[in-house]
């Protein structure tokens, strides 16, 4: 177990692996993403729904830097003001996950039983959906829009997280210190919040981080369907589905928003597999 | 597997009937009358109570009657039966494909795994891995159809319209089956019977293929169960994409046309495909490493 290992091993084991280039790489790839969706408002150079006619479809240049699409709205100011949706969107999806993964998890791991295996048996039929056909389905029924992808993104990445918390409280609840504290005469709950969540916390929350890549994909696909945000508001997938008509003639239509989509997952991968193997138990007790 | 599938049958009913509203709203709209939402739910049997509706769901899909496409006009059954075989062979191409070309490619990888042969696939994959499916679709429309002209843009028919479809739903794949195939490579490598081989005097190629390959098959079968979800839901985007005439596409356009039941009726073949595709992963097993015996 983690804790059994000397706190300087671990230490010097996790500054190692997180100071190869590419985990850096992928840190300042995210952290750029998210400072410039932060800043969006003050950075763009328009309003991104301003129609300019005069200059309709315009090549990248010094005053548009990203160019413009058939409208004349800003290319830069919508893959900008895009990120902060993408990113809220992402954000909304993942919260909802947690909120229902993290209490049916404790509950199903520490009560085990028969509650355990209706909550598990769900949490597998759930996951019987490809998730993108189960994310269609629930945009077909709480409608395109906020709600709808919120809803999607939720409740397709929650299966995973619960299995994830469920499988941390099994191990976690069988240690000694549970037991001790058990002795000590704590309730369930106490010992649920006071022993159990915080020794799982730090993983949970690496984890629930991790599965923003997947989330984004969610998000940009639902977009690119046309089932997400809905036109003129910018949004990366509805972008992309747009720029389809003018991947000839206006590259860079495509260009922009792809990039984003692919230096935010690619940041996340890069991030997250150095951390993955850093939370691996069995990779812990290496040299 | 049966079980599996009645929990997943009975979810499928109650995210329908759980909306807010109900279907016979949906399916009016929101310029529905009152009057023809109640018309609606009476032909539609949604006047009755839940629990009949649930049986009466059952009876019909023992039946195979997936109740009435309202924008094909015809039963959803008929719809979903010529929609799947496209799907199919999309499915089929994907895997096939990803077999063909992520196999050596970690193997390549794995013979020098610090090679720069190793790290050019590894920096490969992990970019591709980025890449969400439809961009890579775009990508491809745009070398293939937009510059080259090789390609025609969409449709369904001969193989030539498969091909970019099966490039991207498959990009994926390619790229994780061959980390798999390279993880597992290496470490089948380092055990004692390769060094066996060696001493006996076998050539690299039969070390190679006779006495590593078939122990990495394991993850490498392993890893495409895994995804089967992700290349089923890549069917939606890239058919819709390509306009190629499968389930997928179907399934978006009757999301448009708010065909519910028809929405239902193909979220039910996907469910179906995904545990039939687990199904034959399990079975594979035996095939794979002779040590897996089904009784």
């Amino acid at each position: 177990m983690p804790s059994s290992i000397p706190v300087s091993a671990t230490r010097r084991r996790a500054r190692r692996l997180l100071a190869t280039p590419g985990v850096l790489a992928g840190a300042v790839l995210i952290a750029a993403i998210l400072l410039v969706a932060a800043m969006a408002p003050w950075i763009v150079r328009r309003d991104p729904l301003e129609q300019d006619l005069a200059e309709f479809v315009q090549p990248p240049s010094a005053a548009r830097w990203f160019g413009t699409d058939e409208l004349g709205r800003d290319v830069w100011s919508r893959v900008l003001t895009a990120a902060r949706a993408d990113i809220t969107l992402v954000a909304l999806g993942i919260a909802v996950a947690a909120a229902l993964a993290l209490p049916l998890g404790l509950v199903a791991g520490y009560a085990r039983g028969a509650l355990d295996r209706a909550v598990t048996a769900l949490s597998d039929a759930v996951l019987t959906f490809p998730s993108l056909v189960l994310a269609v389905v629930l945009v077909s029924l709480f409608g395109a829009g906020l709600g709808g992808v919120v809803a999607a993104v939720g409740l397709t990445t929650a299966p995973a997280l619960f299995r994830l918390i469920r499988g941390l409280v099994l191990q976690t609840a069988a240690l000694d210190f549970v037991d001790a504290a058990r002795a000590l005469g704590a309730g369930h709950a106490a010992i649920l919040a006071r022993h159990v969540v915080p020794a799982i916390l730090g993983r949970v929350i690496v984890y629930t981080t991790l599965l923003g890549s997947h989330a984004l994909l969610t998000v940009t696909a639902l977009g690119f369907l046309g089932l997400g945000i809905q036109p003129p508001a910018p949004e990366w997938g509805n972008m992309l589905a747009n720029a389809r008509t003018y991947l000839g003639s206006a590259p860079w239509l495509t260009v922009f928003p792809a990039l984003a989509i692919v230096a935010f997952v690619l940041g996340l991968n890069l991030v997250g597999e150095a951390l993955r193997d850093l939370l691996d138990p069995k990779l812990l007790w290496r040299p | 597997m049966l079980p599996q599938a009645w929990l997943t049958v009975s979810l499928l009913f109650l995210l329908f009937r759980l909306v807010p509203g109900d279907p016979a709203a949906l399916i009016a709209g929101p310029g529905g009358t009152q009057a023809q939402i109640d018309r609606l739910r009476a032909e539609l049997g949604l006047d009755a109570p839940l629990w009949a509706q649930y049986l009466g769901f059952l009876r019909d899909l023992a039946r195979g009657d997936l109740g009435p496409s309202l924008s094909f006009g015809r039963p959803v059954a008929a719809v979903v039966a010529s929609r799947v075989g496209p799907t199919l062979a999309l499915m089929a191409a994907s895997i096939g494909l990803t077999v063909v070309v992520a196999v050596p490619a970690g193997i390549l990888a794995a013979v020098r795994p610090l090679g720069p042969a190793s790290q050019g696939v590894m920096a490969a994959t992990i970019l591709l891995l980025s890449v969400p499916n439809f961009l890579v679709g775009l990508l491809l429309m745009d070398l293939f159809v937009v510059r080259l002209g090789w390609l025609p843009a969409a449709g369904t028919g001969g193989l030539v319209f498969l091909i970019m479809p099966t490039l991207a739903v498959a990009a994926r794949l390619v790229a994780l089956v061959s980390r798999t195939t390279r993880a597992s490579v290496v470490e089948i490598l380092g055990e004692d019977y390769m060094r066996t081989a060696r001493a006996k005097g076998l050539g690299a190629a039969a070390r190679l293929l006779r006495h590593a390959l078939r122990p990495a098959l394991v993850p490498i079968v392993t890893m495409i169960g895994l995804q089967a979800g992700y290349l089923l839901g890549g069917s939606v985007v890239i058919e819709t994409l390509f306009a190629y005439q499968g389930l997928g596409q179907a399934m978006i356009n009757a999301v448009s046309m708010r065909d519910y039941f028809l929405v239902q009726g193909i979220a039910l073949a996907y469910v179906v495909g995904f545990l039939l595709l687990n199904l034959a992963v399990d079975l594979s097993y035996a095939l794979v490493d002779p040590r897996i015996r089904y009784t």
